[in-house]
């Protein structure tokens, strides 16, 4: 099977910054406080990231994507299920597509 | 955070029987995950990966977050600095989660310490902070929970790339928008009110404009978050200058 070198080196290079985020939290925080304005950016790391991610992709789709961000939304505002958004999202948007 | 100054040293164990508590625990949490696994392989399969480079993938980075968004940025050959930043980015929770370990951490040294961090995935984190706030000392929990998540983890991202293989959906189709409903599902747990509306404007703005500067990289999303996440700093500051 075959290991291309540059996809293998972007892996690896990815897998040691993710485990120096794991062992890297615990190891910094139990020697230094990091200062406040630190924690307070922290804190809205997870979110502004995951909205920074999402939204080219949806301006740039079509009616596809639009139809199935809303409905992904809309499930996973009633649902606490991580499945169940994902499913009915791309089930609407597969509607679309093969309306079209 | 550290607890360990001037307080007896508990005796924290690595146990066969906290690896199987830990690994009964989790495994109701399978349910979300398989799915979440096999839009990966999905992925990876889509973007001319090797079943083996798609394993290696997922065995050496356990972190489904970071692995979406590397594949869905991804281009050949990849840039590394890029994508390496930004799955550090996508990581910086882990950063906040470890901490919460120390109870556990502080009285490990070595492989079992840095080994066990390894493991420090959202679900088997949750559940073994909640085993250390019950008071329990046994840290094979986390290895179990881990353990568990991490072999179908890297088995679903196999069958998702075998499924990839067998239907081979052309760019465009509306089953990769799965990826993308994967991190649009998460928005909604991380919204915690109005604090967020406006980092998360920032953010959206940020991205749309350094995607459209700069496309086919993932730098949009290291530069929307941290603009995102600047502004609400700001207006953290602000609030409190008002409220004192």
């Amino acid at each position: 099977m075959r290991l291309d070198p540059w996809i293998v080196l972007a892996i690896v290079s990815m897998a040691l910054a993710t485990y120096a985020t794991r062992a890297g939290g615990y190891w910094l925080f139990s020697r230094f406080d990091p200062p406040q304005a630190v924690r307070i950016m922290l804190s809205y790391v997870p979110g502004t990231l995951f909205v920074s991610f999402v939204t080219p992709s949806i301006i740039n789709g079509g009616v596809k994507e639009w139809i199935g961000a809303v409905a992904t939304l809309l499930v996973a505002t009633r649902t606490k299920s991580p499945a169940w958004p994902i499913a009915i999202g791309t089930g609407a948007a597969w509607i679309i597509f093969e309306m079209r | 955070m550290n607890n360990s100054a001037g307080v007896p040293s508990p005796h924290v164990t690595v146990s066969l029987e906290g690896v199987r508590r830990g690994a009964r625990a989790i495994s109701p949490v399978l349910v979300g995950q398989l799915p979440y696994a096999t839009v990966v392989g999905l992925s990876a399969q889509a973007h001319g990966f090797s079943m083996l480079e798609a394993a290696l993938m997922s065995g050496l980075m356990f972190a489904g977050a970071a692995q979406l968004l590397a594949l869905g940025a991804w281009v050949y050959p990849p840039p590394i600095f890029g994508t390496t930043l930004a799955a550090t980015m996508v990581n910086l929770r882990f950063v906040l989660m470890g901490p919460l370990m120390a109870p556990w951490m502080d009285h490990l040294r070595g492989w079992k310490r840095w080994g066990l961090l390894f493991f420090l995935v959202d679900n088997a984190w949750a559940m073994s902070v909640q085993e250390i706030e019950k008071g329990k000392r046994d840290a094979g929990f986390l290895l179990g929970a881990g353990l568990v998540l991490w072999f179908f983890w890297v088995t679903g991202t196999m069958a998702g790339f075998l499924v990839g293989d067998f239907v081979a959906p052309p760019p465009g189709h509306p089953l990769f928008f799965a990826a993308l409903a994967v991190f649009i599902a998460m928005l909604v747990p991380l919204w915690k009110g109005r604090r967020d509306i406006l980092p998360w404007i920032t953010a959206a703005a940020t991205a749309a404009l350094v995607s459209h500067l700069m496309p086919g990289t993932a730098w949009h999303v290291v530069a929307g978050a941290i603009a995102g996440s600047f502004v609400g700093l700001l207006q953290t500051w602000a609030g409190k200058a008002y409220a004192a």
